[in-house]
């Protein structure tokens, strides 16, 4: 019984101070500037932003393939030099192994850690079991549906049993009702495993849909810009996206957003040009110029 | 209600009564109710239907190798001197009856068996250095700075302007010979290799690190894999280029082997062993290569096939 609370216990992401920037020959063009976040163990937090706000930048540097340039990243204590099997990965592209068959792939990271075919072959298939997939085990990615592809790309990222699971735009690439079953298919999935979960979307109603809470950037250089705790019970239903809550939540982060989407597109994007009332038409309909 | 149900679920049963069954239900259905040789026809008629391109491909490929024996045969039947001159070009039934000596004569079978014998180790060899030194360039960047240069201006230089450098190389003949078909091969795989390797998706070794893999394992289990459908491209090129050095060695310098057969057939006045010479050389190019593809699908079971 105290090792399960002290497994609960594992999983804690700490960013602190965290600037990240590129070297080029105009000098050094930050990317994330002074972001802090947290993720407490088996919460589920997201990330989100406009495009290009740096966002999967700070991902990146949790998984361990990027390094600040000033700040720390560390888990449960410990500092992320690099990445490891402790923190898994899933990506928005599509990275099963082709030359692997589906149960390969899930044992890959078993097998790195050094366990012995049998063992694992058999915890490849409970897991594929779990998802569903156990009846595509034998098959290669390319055979499979994009939806498919993904929730084998997570059943792989949690087959070494990981302390965090860190989701990058995982079903961006999907369609939007595919996208709907696969935010339920991973929430019970971090429900049963008690896992910390954080998650990068550009998609808010998805963002409100999965997390505890919802950190909102703003556009390059990033920063953290607001922390909206999501109150919504649990388990979540499709049907809660209706609700006047889920609603109120969403207006006020679309409003955070736009704000920062329009300073990310730059130039003369503003609510006024949107709407073509600032264009001088010198007393013409559009119609007659053309 | 239950009655628009029930006549939804009874057509495939009647067949005949109703005339909008869809047309594989009814074949199914008339299939299943009739003899084993009815059921065979009923394949055979789809097989054609699906097949049908491919069998038209065929068919026409076999008109044309037809046509070209029958032209040949015609130019060399009526001697035509039109410029080029079929005068001394032997006709196709005099090659086959000069195939037909060759299988029972045991010097012919010696110069193919040899040739092969040096396409063979030629080819492994340029494969064995080649792929591992492709792939070491491709993952470590100093390597690559340092071969790169080298191979490229060697690259260039065609493996039959080695030949008398390759005499004065190696003690042997037959060594020389092999060292021409090795340098033949070697560039094409070394060059494919580091293209496979450059290829490589890096979403591919990131997931492989953030599953725990260290450096030997994202070598072996993620370059490695994901560049040998490269490879193989490499490797079928290589063996098409050894095959045109080998024989432009042997013609140049060899004693035995299919290359100097062809050679020494025009130098001793037996024009149709030429011809045949040159469609073993053909038939052994076009063995090659379909082994290489044989191996690849072997290899690489991912792939679409």
């Amino acid at each position: 019984m105290s090792l399960q609370t002290a497994e609960a216990q594992k999983g804690r992401i700490d960013v602190a101070d965290f600037s990240l920037s590129y070297e080029t020959l105009d000098g050094a063009v930050p990317a994330v500037s002074e972001a802090a976040i947290y993720v407490n163990p088996g919460e589920f937090v997201s990330i989100v932003g406009p495009s290009g706000c740096g966002k999967s930048t700070l991902l990146n540097a949790v998984a361990g393939f990027l390094k600040p340039t000033r700040g720390s990243v560390t888990v449960d204590g410990e500092d992320v030099d690099r990445p490891s099997a402790d923190r898994g990965m899933v990506f928005q592209q599509y990275s099963l192994f082709p030359w692997m068959t589906v149960r390969q792939n899930v044992e890959f990271g078993l097998k790195m850690k050094g366990m012995d075919r049998s063992r694992r072959e058999s915890a490849a298939r409970t897991l594929l079991g779990l998802a569903g997939l156990l009846s595509f085990e034998n098959q290669y990615p390319d055979r499979l549906s994009g939806g498919m592809k993904q929730r084998v790309g997570i059943v792989r990222a949690l087959a070494t049993g990981p302390k965090v699971l860190l989701l990058d735009e995982p079903f961006g690439a999907l369609d939007a009702q595919t996208r709907v079953i696969m935010q339920q298919i991973l929430t019970n999935m971090w429900q049963r495993l008690k896992i910390s979960v954080l998650f990068v979307t550009h998609d808010i109603d998805e963002a409100i849909f999965l997390s505890d809470r919802v950190y909102c950037m703003t556009a390059r250089p990033g920063t953290i810009k607001a922390e909206i705790a999501i109150p919504l019970e649990r388990p979540r239903q499709q049907a809660m996206m209706m609700s006047s809550e889920f609603l109120a939540l969403r207006r006020g982060l679309m409003s955070l957003i736009r704000e920062e989407s329009l300073k990310a597109m730059g130039g003369e994007v503003n609510d006024i040009a949107l709407q073509g009332l600032d264009i001088d038409m010198h007393g013409q309909s559009l119609a007659s110029l053309i | 209600m239950e009655r628009a149900v029930l006549k939804l679920a009874e057509p495939p049963m009647s067949g005949g009564e109703e005339p909008v069954v869809p047309a594989p239900q009814a074949a199914t259905a008339a299939a299943e109710a009739s003899p084993p040789m009815r059921w065979f026809l009923t394949r055979a008629v789809r097989w054609f239907a699906l097949h049908r391109q491919q069998l038209r491909t065929l068919l026409i490929g076999a008109i044309s190798l037809a046509l070209f024996l029958l032209s040949w045969h015609l130019l060399t039947k009526y001697r035509v001197s039109f410029h080029v001159r079929f005068v001394n070009v032997p006709s196709p039934a005099q090659v086959f009856e000069s195939f037909t000596r060759a299988v029972d004569d045991v010097k012919f079978m010696q110069h193919v068996l040899l040739s092969c014998r040096r396409i063979l180790f030629g080819f492994i060899m340029a494969a064995v250095v080649a792929i591992p030194l492709g792939l070491v360039m491709g993952r470590f960047r100093l390597i690559r700075d340092i071969v790169f240069p080298v191979s490229e201006v060697l690259r260039p230089i065609p493996a039959i302007a080695w030949v008398p450098m390759s005499i004065m190389l190696w003690p042997s003949n037959e060594e020389s010979i092999v060292f021409i078909t090795f340098l033949g091969s070697f560039f094409p795989i070394l060059l494919n290799t580091l293209h496979g390797m450059a290829a490589v998706d890096p979403v591919l070794v990131r997931a492989s690190q953030c599953l725990g893999a260290r450096e030997i394992s994202i070598f072996k289990d993620v370059y490695f894999p994901a560049s040998l459908p490269s490879i193989f491209t490499g490797l079928t090129v290589g063996m098409g280029v050894a095959w045109v050095s080998l024989i432009a060695a042997e013609m140049i310098s060899g004693q035995f082997g299919i290359g100097y057969f062809t050679w020494e057939a025009y130098s001793l006045v037996q024009y149709a062993d030429i011809a045949l010479g040159m469609i073993c050389i053909g038939v052994l190019g076009l063995g090659s290569s379909a082994a290489i593809r044989g191996i690849g699908r072997l290899v690489m079971p991912w792939g679409r096939a």
